[in-house]
């Protein structure tokens, strides 16, 4: 891929952003993150526990992955930016994945509190990368307050469903001035692949990954998948038609008769 | 003794202990990388961690990376 992913002022490689939650080994996690080739991965902010803290950390620097903390688990602005502080105290990173969640089964965002997290943190010097709904007016209220990068969902996470709506994506997509990375909903290799197609600059997959059989040999095929979804985009697919256009020329066929 | 709530759990510590000295109370040391500390909703940067002395009843979360989507 050899146009770079530009991100809050810094240029990445690759377009692929994994989650680390729920491997079953830090080996695996420390596997997996190689073979996916990605350059930025996710942590989530916990209280201490006596003796098991600092490892994920370790790993993933061992791994000389970018950290971006999360705000998971909040579901008030009050919260998330509490969060967003003590992880740029902990991990010395102005860079934040924002959620800010607002109902429990779904996990969707809650608009109006991400909303106002986003522009307080933005306030606060941070570099917000907010999980949003595939809502595009939304999406531009989040790019307006100045967020680094828009992160709609394509379906609830951790469901696996791919992109329910990829027409709201490549709207996102298409009016979006800056990176358009789909969170949630990747469930396997094709998804990842489609949201490229559509238009999206970078795609983070955490659960199908990590809940794969076998996480490393996954995150194998969605490093492919990214690469085959920019590359396809790059070259501009056939229009679509709802009858057959033969490729085989018409002139010079044989005569039976 | 003061009384303090160290990630959700009662502890009492020496009068006037700061953030420093209860942190080995959770095995993090002093100085370690990759912690962060809020004392009663508010950030305490890592720089005060040693004169950040603690009030009677004060609620101290002590945070570190976990795996995480």
């Amino acid at each position: 891929m050899s146009e770079p992913l530009r991100l809050a002022g810094r240029e990445f490689g690759s377009r692929l952003i994994v989650g680390t939650g729920r491997f079953p080994t830090l080996e695996i996690l420390e596997a997996a993150v190689r073979e996916s080739g990605a350059e930025i991965a996710t942590v989530a902010l916990r209280r201490v526990d006596t003796g098991t803290h600092g490892s994920v950390l370790d790993v993933l620097r061992d791994a000389g992955v970018q950290i971006l903390p999360n705000t998971a688990g909040c579901y008030t602005a009050r919260d998330a930016v509490m969060t967003a502080r003590l992880a740029r105290e902990a991990f010395e990173t102005d860079w934040v994945k924002l959620e800010v969640i607002g109902d429990e089964r779904t996990l969707f965002p809650d608009a109006p509190e991400l909303l106002r997290a986003a522009e307080e943190l933005v306030g606060d010097g941070f570099e917000v990368l907010p999980y949003t709904t595939d809502d595009p007016v939304l999406a531009r209220r989040l790019e307006a307050v100045g967020c680094a990068a828009v992160m709609p969902l394509g379906s609830p996470i951790g469901s696996g469903m791919g992109i329910r709506n990829p027409y709201n994506l490549a709207m996102i997509a298409e009016r979006a001035s800056v990176p358009v990375i789909l969170d949630a909903g990747v469930g396997t290799a094709s998804d990842a692949v489609l949201a490229l197609e559509l238009g999206c600059d970078a795609v983070m997959a955490s659960s199908a990954i990590t809940r794969a059989e076998d996480p490393v040999a996954m995150a194998r095929a969605i490093r492919h998948a990214v690469e085959a979804g920019w590359l396809a985009r790059g070259a501009g697919r056939i229009p679509r038609r709802d009858y057959a256009l033969a490729s085989s020329p018409e002139e010079g066929r044989a005569s039976f008769s | 003794m003061t009384r303090i709530r160290l990630n959700g759990c009662e502890r009492e510590v020496q009068e006037g202990a700061t953030v420093a000295a209860v942190l080995p109370l959770l095995d993090v040391a002093p100085d370690a990388r990759g912690v962060a500390v809020a004392v009663d909703a508010e950030v305490v940067p890592r720089g005060a961690w040693g004169r950040h002395a603690l009030a009677d009843g004060a609620e101290v979360e002590v945070l570190t990376a976990m795996q995480g989507g």
